[in-house]
């Protein structure tokens, strides 16, 4: 093919996305003969594209920013300005409308450099194409013809730019679209959204949010309708499906199961259902049906993927090259999705391309701070090197795990008898020790009572996995290095270095049994049960243990609750909630005989399963323990018997004590910390426990007392329980939502407001506002009237009495257990009838309620 | 007793004294073991032996030493207990309790009866003077009628809401509404008017005395659903259709009036207590001027 134009340029760019605009400023900054293909007609597209106004978020929020661009979190807008703006200043070679067709070397064939392309075909079967590579300069076609000879060449298209395109008839038709920019742009249309992931489900929530926007949306799901949300959108993150069903069942838009579209045209659709072919209004019709990394392209440029899996990555050098000489890969398509890894990146392939090999990462500073404190001057790598050596769950990690690592963590001096944490401080991070060793108090009376920890292990675990508060206080034996690891990067850590989370799982076990079984035990008795031992993850509601079965295995509970019932004269009985830490199963083993009651997970929760057997031959060697478990066997027996003589005298207060905590535990109150209740024998519905609330937090009530569930005038509102393990804590992108010292879980100001949080919490507690204006105080509303008097103002007035033109940010809000209010929650303050109260289930769901007695 | 003033500034040990009740869980009647009761039977008491014990010539009366005495208390206390009001939309940051202040304000507030009677001598007359006694008596038995609502209905209120929101059972009213509003197209005119009827009545209009009542007999959705039965004509499955629609929105008008029956009963002797107590307050500025005047 004769070229129709012919540029030569030292590097040319593919991909004007974060990873390539950073790449191509810095080629501009060396003055490095350079070009930039971008596909489109303006720049960095994937972000051109999100919804108008989204703010995008700048994490790893350690990570410093290298490069010749700017970047911080802010709105779309404002960061596209900016890019432009700076590309147009530093000089930067852009050619746009320039859609690459393919990359070939024009040099000689490199001898033994063949690549293998295995395509599979719809029956499964695979062709393999033999390409031989050859070496730089490369020829880059675009599709208009046009041809640029590049000595290297930086791939950095990411993967958004390639959607699954829809495949029916009328796919051409321009009102099918593969995104959606502002849903709050689209006016009384008639829209449907293909696809019920997450991009598809929140693009339709989002035309049909406001019945004012008019539209009438209908969301096809290939799938039928199944008993729960979640199973009915596998592929969509549970709050996402959830919401959409709620917005179905109150008619914002409409559900279409088993539906797919048969046929596309101006205005219409015709769809095929379960029950025949049916023709609806569209008038636009929005398909987010995914996208995957362009690998036929990549691959025809003679670059290889590390696996034949549908989301692999190319395989690349520390450098960024790839098995084609000469042509280097970064951004998304190197399997980096995050902005700012994109843009160091950028600058880090053009610094090695023009031959600077002694470039530092971007985060050495950041690590260099982080050691400085420490005694022994070492490197950063020396002491990366020195962690990785001495603590044994970090070493499986890689120099890049480690150093990413690193920036959530903590490493500091301390020197003999310096305290770590103390008993019972809320806490949830992991310590691993690097040098020296630590001493735990185990006794909660007698502070010489300790046990030591040496370097190389961990301690802090139980915090870590049981989200409760800290078991014992923790000490430095002597001068010693401790690495604090946060609960996200110990999670984080888990999860990719798998030796890691063995090394974590065992000696949390092998603590909790020690913590449990306290009496003169050590980590060496405890090897043949922990040989056996198996974590089991129990669902909530299903039961480990079934009153009258065989068998003598013995359960800890290691994170969750659970809930023990008897039967007693055919109804099944609450007798005991019982916390993470707790055991249960004793009784068979040390009695003999069935399972005397069962046993039901409160929420989701994990278990440790102990053999019966290595639990008599540990009781057999140890008569201490066996004292012990026996003396905690005597107290349950007391507790079953007293339930049950109450059962014969005052049968109906069982029955209501009974019923009543099993529908607490329903509720969610098992993985409560701190709940309020609401008693309706007493709650005359004055609403001033909102009130209360409202007016202690910026006029935004974070509690809903009509809602909720009730029992025997037992009522649970819409209000936030602090669970141990906190659903919103999981997937919040600036980590804004925090355990204070009290135990409540609250958000801190550096919320974005995207919802995420709102979306996983499964009692529906958080809200998302904007904080209204100030209102008159309460004297000059009782005596002049002036203001929305107390509790929440009404929209009405916040729009009246807000400043013109500006738009308050919304952000999440939800109970904070009123922490900094000396008085304490003002919910229960404010109840000028004693009807609200907060409670933790530990109390609440003691046998004291019962009416005396017990325990 | 003690333990009410005795409680720590620090707001772990607001948070724990809470928690320490909160087994017991007492209402406001109940509140700490009916500390507030014991104090005004036991403050009626002295003012009845000492009424008894002294001897005040000619006869007792509100311009003895005994008399301004009580009469002092009483102001204070119609004052005091006129705070509520205050205190409840007054989210301070301390620690106080609005249940203790409740059952102080409903104890001491009875207490009043023995007071200001016995601050008057018995002495009653066409008078400004015992026009704040009137009062204070009105807004005292409004007093008694709320205290036996609130103790009597919550329970009754939570029974009838069935987990529901006020909002959803309206909701629920117009859910009823859209879909009589298709089913009733096939029926004959005579019986679609009856259907119309119903969706263009306010099932609500007829003021309070409906509303105390509960009871609305000119209810057009009750109307309807006897049309409706009593008809025939026309297509039988719209007509069946109706027919449950028509019965589901009966018992739903049913759940939202008894719910604001109940609501209404709780909050309707407020519009008595409320007003009364402020032209009590202003009686009682009245007899207080007048007194000292016309000495």
């Amino acid at each position: 093919m004769p070229p129709a134009m012919s540029d030569a340029v030292r590097i040319a760019i593919v991909g004007s996305g974060p990873a390539g605009l950073s790449a191509a400023a810095r080629a501009a900054a060396l003055k490095i003969p350079h070009v930039l293909l971008e596909k489109t007609d303006h720049l960095s597209d994937t972000i051109y594209k999100y919804q108008k106004g989204k703010h995008v978020m700048a994490t790893p929020s350690q990570l410093v920013l290298r490069s010749d661009q700017e970047f911080d979190a802010g709105k779309r807008e404002d960061i596209l300005n900016g890019w432009d703006q700076r590309t147009a200043d530093i000089g930067v070679q852009v050619k746009y409308n320039a859609d690459v067709k393919s990359i070939k070397g024009t040099g000689d064939p490199i001898p033994g450099s063949i690549q293998h392309i295995v395509s599979r075909a719809r029956d499964g079967s695979t062709t393999t194409t033999e390409v031989q590579r050859h070496a730089p300069p490369y020829a880059i076609t675009l599709t208009n013809g046009d041809v640029i000879i590049a000595d290297t060449v930086v791939l950095a298209i990411g993967t958004q730019g390639n959607p699954n395109l829809m495949r029916c008839p009328g796919y051409e038709l321009p009102h099918v679209t593969y995104q959606l920019d502002d849903p709050y742009a689209i006016l009384d249309e008639h829209i449907l959204v293909v696809g019920t992931g997450d991009a598809g489900i929140e693009n339709a929530r989002g035309l049909a949010e406001d019945p004012a926007q008019g539209n009438v949306v209908t969301i096809l799901n290939r799938a039928p309708q199944s008993g729960t949300a979640a199973e009915s959108f596998p592929t969509a993150k549970e709050p996402n499906a959830k919401a959409l069903v709620a917005d179905h069942d109150e008619k914002k838009l409409t559900i279409r199961y088993e539906t797919e579209t048969k046929a596309i045209e101006p205005g219409w659709v015709t769809l095929s259902t379960a029950n025949g072919e049916e023709r609806i209004r569209c008038d636009r019709i929005i398909a987010r049906i995914g996208s995957a990394p362009p690998r036929a392209f990549v691959e025809g440029c003679g670059i290889e993927f590390a696996s034949s899996d549908r989301l692999a990555f190319p395989t690349l050098s520390a450098q960024f090259e790839s098995t084609a000489p000469g042509i280097f890969v970064i951004g998304a398509l190197a399997g980096y999705p995050l902005i700012k890894h994109c843009m160091n990146q950028g600058y880090d392939v053009i610094e090695f391309i023009n031959g600077n090999t002694s470039l530092k990462p971007a985060d050495e500073p950041l690590l260099v701070a982080k050691f400085a404190g420490l005694p022994g001057n070492r490197s950063v790598e020396e002491w990366l090197a020195f962690l990785r050596d001495n603590v044994t769950i970090l070493n499986g990690m890689t120099t890049l795990q480690l150093r990413e690592f690193m920036l959530d963590s903590d490493a500091r001096a301390y020197g003999k008898n310096d305290r770590v944490f103390t008993r019972n401080e809320p806490g949830s991070s992991l310590f691993a020790i690097a040098q020296g060793s630590a001493l735990v108090e185990v006794s909660p009376t007698d502070p010489s009572i300790t046990v030591g920890v040496e370097t190389g292990s961990i301690f802090g675990e139980v915090g870590l996995i049981s989200g409760r508060p800290r078991g014992a206080t923790v000490k430095a034996a002597e001068d010693s290095i401790f690495v604090e690891i946060s609960r996200t990067a110990a999670l984080k850590l888990m999860s990719s270095v798998p030796t890691a989370k063995r090394a974590i799982t065992r000696i949390s076990l092998e603590r909790q049994l020690l913590q449990i079984f306290k009496s003169g035990l050590t980590g060496a008795d405890l090897t043949a049960i922990l040989d056996d031992a198996k974590v089991v993850t129990v669902g909530r509601g299903e039961a480990i243990l079934t009153e009258g079965d065989e068998g003598d295995d013995i359960y800890v509970i290691r994170s969750g609750s659970m809930a023990v019932e008897k039967d007693i004269g055919g109804k099944p009985v609450f007798l005991r909630y019982l916390p993470a830490g707790s055991y249960v199963g004793e009784m068979a083993v040390l009695g003999g005989g069935r399972r005397n009651a069962t046993v039901k997970a409160a929420v989701k929760s994990e278990v440790i399963k102990f053999k019966g057997s290595d639990f008599r031959a540990l009781l057999a060697a140890k008569p201490a323990v066996a004292a012990a478990a026996e003396a905690e066997m005597d107290s349950r027996k007391k507790l079953n018997d007293f339930i049950e003589s109450r059962k014969a005298d005052f049968s109906g207060a069982v029955d209501l004590y009974s019923e009543t905590a099993k529908f607490l535990v329903e509720n969610g109150m098992g993985e409560a910390t701190d709940a309020l209740l609401i008693d309706e024998n007493l709650c005359v519905g004055c609403d001033n426990c909102e009130k209360a609330c409202a007016d202690s937090h910026d006029g935004l009530s974070r509690l809903d007392r009509e809602a909720g569930r009730t029992y025997a005038h037992l009522h649970v509102p819409t209000s936030c329980r602090h669970c141990e393990h906190p659903h919103c804590m999981a997937d919040c992108p600036p980590n804004a939502i925090q355990r204070g010292p009290d135990g409540e879980v609250f958000i801190e100001d550096t919320c974005i407001g995207c919802g995420n949080c709102k979306r996983n919490c499964p009692y529906g507690v958080i809200r998302m506002e904007a904080v209204p204006p100030p209102k008159p105080g309460l004297l000059q509303w009782l005596l002049l009237g002036r203001g929305p008097g107390p509790g929440e103002p009404t929209a009405k007035w916040v729009k009246a009495n807000s400043p013109a033109g500006i738009k308050p940010r919304t952000k999440a809000i939800k109970c904070d257990m009123c922490s900094g209010i000396k008085g304490g929650p003002a919910c229960v303050r404010a109840c000028p009838t004693g009807a609200a109260i907060r409670v933790s289930p530990e109390e609440f769901l003691g046998v004291a309620r019962l009416g005396g007695g017990g325990s | 007793m003690a333990s009410l003033f005795k409680r720590g500034g620090a707001r772990k040990t607001a948070a724990q004294t809470e928690r320490v009740r909160e087994k017991l869980h007492e209402g406001f009647l109940r509140h700490a073991n009916f500390r507030w009761l014991k104090i005004a039977v036991a403050l009626c008491l002295i003012v009845i032996v000492t009424y008894a014990l002294v001897d005040v010539s000619p006869r007792h009366n509100g311009g003895s030493w005994l008399g301004y005495t009580l009469g002092t208390i009483g102001a204070l206390l119609i004052l005091w207990l006129t705070l509520l009001g205050y205190r409840k939309r007054r989210m301070t940051r301390n620690f106080w309790s609005l249940k203790a202040w409740t059952s102080a304000h409903v104890y001491l507030g009875l207490s009043l009866v023995i007071i200001g009677t016995w601050h008057t001598g018995f002495q009653l007359g066409w008078n400004v003077h015992t026009l704040a006694w009137a009062l204070m008596m009105l807004v005292i038995v409004s007093g008694i009628y709320g205290v036996t609502v609130y103790a009597m209905l919550p329970a009754a209120l939570s029974n009838n809401r069935e987990e529901m929101t006020q909002m959803q059972m309206l909701e629920a009213i117009r859910a009823f509404d859209r879909q009589l509003h298709e089913a009733g197209q096939p029926l004959p005119p005579a019986d679609a008017a009856a259907v119309k009827l119903s969706l263009d009545q306010d099932p609500f209009a007829g003021g309070l005395l409906r509303r105390i009542s509960g009871a609305y007999p000119g209810c057009a959705t009750a109307a309807a659903r006897r049309v409706i039965a009593a008809g025939s004509g026309g297509d039988a499955g719209a007509r069946a259709k109706v027919e449950t629609l028509l019965d589901s929105k009966v018992a739903a008008l049913g759940r939202l009036r008894r719910h604001l029956r109940l609501r209404a009963l709780l909050e309707i002797w407020l519009y008595v207590h409320v007003p009364m107590t402020f032209a009590l307050i202003a009686a009682l500025a009245a007899h207080i001027v007048s007194v000292f005047f016309y000495w």
